[in-house]
C-alpha cells in the first residue's frame, strides 16, 4: 500500500488519520497503547450509556459511509433494556468508486476501529459485533483480526472487559466481492450466510430488525474511529470542528485528473470545492482544463464546470439571502452539495479534465452498475443492464437519434421503484450526465 | 451443477481435505454462535484460499458441514464473484476497471498483463472463470472498484494490492510472481 507521508496540507486537520499517516507508527497494540490508546474505552466504561449516546449526539457526528445519517441519532433507537440480544456491525465492505480510506485505517491503526466498537457496544449493550471486510483487502482482514487477538488478551475485548463487568467479542467477517453488501441490510443478509438482497424498509430498518432479526447497529470503520476520537476530544470541540449539524473531520478522497490525488482528513465545511482540487490536490494536471466533478462517490450526479448554483447563503446584515454561488466556490459539506443537488456522499471526489469523454465515463460507471445489480429488483436488475447495453453501442459508434431519450426514460424509471437505493445510484449518472453534458450524447439523426 | 466445471483430475475435493484447514474451519464456526449458516461465507473463503476454486463435492461437503442444503451454498457461489467453480491462474491478476482506474489507464494495463501473460484480451471480461494462460500460471480479469482511487491504476496480484501501475511495468511484476 502506498504510504503517502506528506506532512498535512494547511487545510487538514488529521484525527482519525493522525496515527496512520505517522512515520514509524506500527499497527500492533503496544504501540497504539503507548500513544494512549484504549483511554477513551477506560472513560466511556466509567460513563452510563445514555451519557455516551448523548455525547456522540452532542458531537453532531454523521455516518461517513455515504448516507450521513446522524450518528448519535441512530444508536438512540437501540432500546438497552428490551431484553433482545443486539449487535453491531461495522461497515467495512467500501466500493463505492472513488472512496478509498478504509484501508488506510484498517492496516495502519486498526485498534482505533476496535476502540471505537467498543464503546459502541458498552453504549448500545451489544456482546457481540462483526466487522465485515470486503475480500479484496486479505491483509486488512488479517492484520484486524491480528488486533483483535491484541485486544482480547490485553482484556480490552472478550470477557469483563477493563474489568467493567461488560463482555463483548468482535470478529472479523469477509466479504466475496459484491458492492451490494455495502447496503447495510444487504450487509445483514450477506453476514446470515445468504445471497445479499437488500431487505424492504420497512419493517427491516436494522434499529428494529437487523442481525438475526434482533436490533443492530450498522456503521461505517471511519464513523467508529470518530467515536472514539469523541471522547478524545470531547463533544464540544469535537462538534465546534465541523458546520452547524456536522460535526468534526472527514476524509475525502480525491481522484482521476488532479495532481496529487489523495485521502485528505479535512473538517467538514471545512474547504470548498475548488480549495480541495486547486490548493489541497494541487490542481489539474500541466495544460489541462477541469470539465467535471463526481463530488460524493459515483453514485453522487456529476457537477459541470462554470456552472452556478443558486443558493441560501447569510447577507452582510446576518439574514438569509439568495446567491449566485459558482461550482468551485462551492463548500464540501452535506448540507451545501445537497443544495447543488449532488450529495456529499462518501466523500469521494472523482475528478475530470477536458481531456475526458462523457459519453465514455458514464458508459464505464454503466458498466459498474451493470455487474453489481443483485438482480432482486425488476426496474434494477433489467434496467442497468439496457442502461449499459445502449452506451456501450454509442461508444462504439453504433447509436441512433433517440438514444438520449430512452436512456433518460429507463433511468427514470428505476429510481424509486427499487427495494434498495442502488436504483437511485445507478439512475443518478444517467440522468445526471445527459442533463449537464447533452451534446456529449446527442446521436447524429439516422 | 455447472455442466462446464473443469475435472479436476478426476478427484473430488472433499476427499483431499488436509487436518489444518480442517481445524481453521472448525475455529470459524465458532465465530458466529447463533447461525451456523452465517459461516458459509467464511467456509467458502477457506475451501477456495486451499484448493483455488470450490467443486461440486465443496458445496456439498460445506452444506453438510452446516446442516444446510447444498443450494444454500451454490446460490452464494454462483452469487458472490469472488468464488470460483473452475481454478484461475496459480498467479490471479485482478486489475480494477472502474472510472477512476480507467482514467488512470487501467484498460491499456490489462491488455499489457494478458499480453504479458500470453491471454487473449478478447476474453469475456467477468464471470466466473477468468482466461487463463495455457501454462495454468496467470490468470487475468478485470475486477470492479477496489477502492484504491489515488494510486490508480490498481491490480490485486494474488494478495498483494499493486499501484500506479504501467503498461511498461507490467512484464516485469508478471517475472516477480513466476
Amino acid at each position: 500500500m502506498k504510504s503517502l507521508l506528506l506532512p498535512p496540507h494547511p487545510k487538514e486537520r488529521r484525527i482519525v488519520f493522525k496515527n496512520a499517516w505517522t512515520q514509524g507508527y506500527t499497527p500492533d497494540i503496544d504501540c497504539y497503547v503507548k500513544n494512549g490508546g484504549y483511554a477513551e474505552l477506560k472513560k466511556a466504561l466509567s460513563m452510563k450509556p445514555e451519557e455516551i449516546i448523548d455525547e456522540v449526539k452532542k458531537a453532531n457526528l454523521r455516518g461517513r459511509g455515504g448516507a450521513g445519517f446522524p450518528c448519535g441519532v441512530k444508536w438512540g433507537f437501540i432500546r438497552r433494556d428490551d431484553g433482545k440480544p443486539h449487535y453491531i456491525t461495522c461497515n467495512g465492505d467500501e466500493s463505492e468508486p472513488g472512496t478509498f480510506k478504509d484501508r488506510y485505517i484498517l492496516h495502519n491503526d486498526p485498534h482505533q476501529l476496535i476502540e471505537g466498537m467498543a464503546i459502541a457496544a458498552f453504549a448500545l449493550n451489544v456482546n457481540l459485533a462483526y466487522i465485515y471486510i470486503r475480500c479484496e483487502f486479505p491483509k486488512a482482514a488479517a492484520i484486524v483480526a491480528k488486533a483483535i487477538e491484541e485486544a482480547k488478551a490485553k482484556g480490552f475485548l472478550g470477557k469483563n472487559i477493563c474489568g467493567s463487568g461488560f463482555d463483548v467479542d468482535i470478529y472479523v467477517h469477509q466479504g466475496a466481492g459484491a458492492y451490494i453488501c455495502g447496503e447495510e441490510t444487504s450487509l445483514i443478509e450477506s453476514l446470515e450466510g445468504k445471497r445479499p438482497y437488500p431487505r424492504i424498509k420497512p419493517p427491516y430498518f436494522p434499529a428494529v430488525l437487523g442481525l438475526y432479526m434482533s436490533p443492530t447497529i450498522v456503521n461505517n470503520v471511519e464513523t467508529f474511529c470518530h467515536v472514539k476520537q469523541i471522547f478524545k476530544i470531547g463533544s464540544d470541540e469535537y462538534a465546534k470542528m465541523g458546520t452547524p449539524g456536522d460535526g468534526g473531520t472527514r476524509v475525502m478522497c480525491v481522484s482521476g485528473d488532479v495532481m496529487r490525488p489523495g485521502p485528505y482528513e479535512i473538517p467538514a465545511g471545512g474547504v470548498t470545492l475548488g480549495e480541495l482540487i486547486n490548493d489541497v490536490c494541487g490542481g489539474m494536471k500541466p495544460g489541462r482544463k477541469l470539465k467535471a466533478i463526481i463530488p460524493g462517490g459515483s453514485s453522487s450526479k456529476i457537477l459541470r464546470a462554470g456552472e452556478t448554483f443558486k443558493m441560501k447563503v447569510k447577507g452582510p446584515d446576518g439574514e438569509m439571502i439568495e446567491k449566485e454561488v459558482p461550482l468551485l466556490d462551492l463548500v464540501m459539506d452535506s448540507s451545501t452539495l445537497a443544495a447543488a443537488g449532488s450529495m456529499m456522499g462518501s466523500g469521494g471526489v472523482i475528478v475530470m479534465d477536458d481531456s475526458r469523454n462523457m459519453l465514455w465515463a458514464l458508459n464505464n460507471l454503466n458498466t459498474f452498475y451493470a455487474h453489481e445489480s443483485c438482480g432482486q429488483c425488476t426496474p434494477c436488475r433489467e434496467g442497468v443492464l439496457w442502461i449499459d447495453k445502449m452506451t456501450t453501442r454509442m461508444v462504439n459508434g453504433e447509436g441512433i437519434a433517440q438514444d438520449p431519450a430512452t436512456l433518460k426514460n429507463v433511468a427514470d424509471n428505476i429510481a424509486g421503484r427499487t427495494v434498495c437505493a442502488f436504483g437511485e445510484a445507478a439512475s443518478w449518472p444517467v440522468q445526471s450526465f445527459l442533463e449537464k453534458f447533452p451534446e456529449e450524447f446527442q446521436v447524429a439523426s439516422n | 451443477m455447472d455442466k462446464h466445471a473443469a475435472p479436476s483430475n478426476g478427484s473430488r475435493q472433499a476427499d483431499q481435505i488436509p487436518t489444518d484447514l480442517l481445524t481453521k474451519i472448525d475455529e470459524a464456526v465458532t465465530h458466529y454462535p447463533v447461525s451456523k449458516r452465517s459461516a458459509s461465507l467464511p467456509l467458502l473463503h477457506l475451501w477456495q484460499n486451499h484448493f483455488g476454486f470450490v467443486d461440486d463435492s465443496g458445496i456439498n461437503w460445506i452444506a453438510n458441514r452446516l446442516e444446510l442444503q447444498p443450494i444454500n451454498i451454490l446460490e452464494l457461489v454462483t452469487f458472490y464473484p469472488w468464488f470460483r467453480q473452475q481454478a484461475a491462474g496459480k498467479v490471479c491478476i485482478r486489475v480494477c476497471r472502474t472510472l477512476p482506474c480507467a482514467l488512470a489507464g487501467s484498460y491499456e494495463v490489462r491488455d499489457a498483463f494478458c499480453k504479458a501473460a500470453g491471454i487473449d484480451p478478447n476474453a469475456p471480461p467477468h464471470g466466473h472463470s477468468p482466461p487463463v494462460s495455457a501454462d495454468g500460471k496467470f490468470s487475468v480479469e478485470f475486477v470492479e472498484c477496489l477502492a484504491s482511487c489515488g494510486s490508480a491504476p490498481v491490480a490485486l496480484v494474488n494478495d498483494d494490492l499493486l499501484e500506479d501501475i504501467t503498461p511498461e511495468g507490467t512484464a516485469v511484476i508478471l517475472s516477480q510472481y513466476n
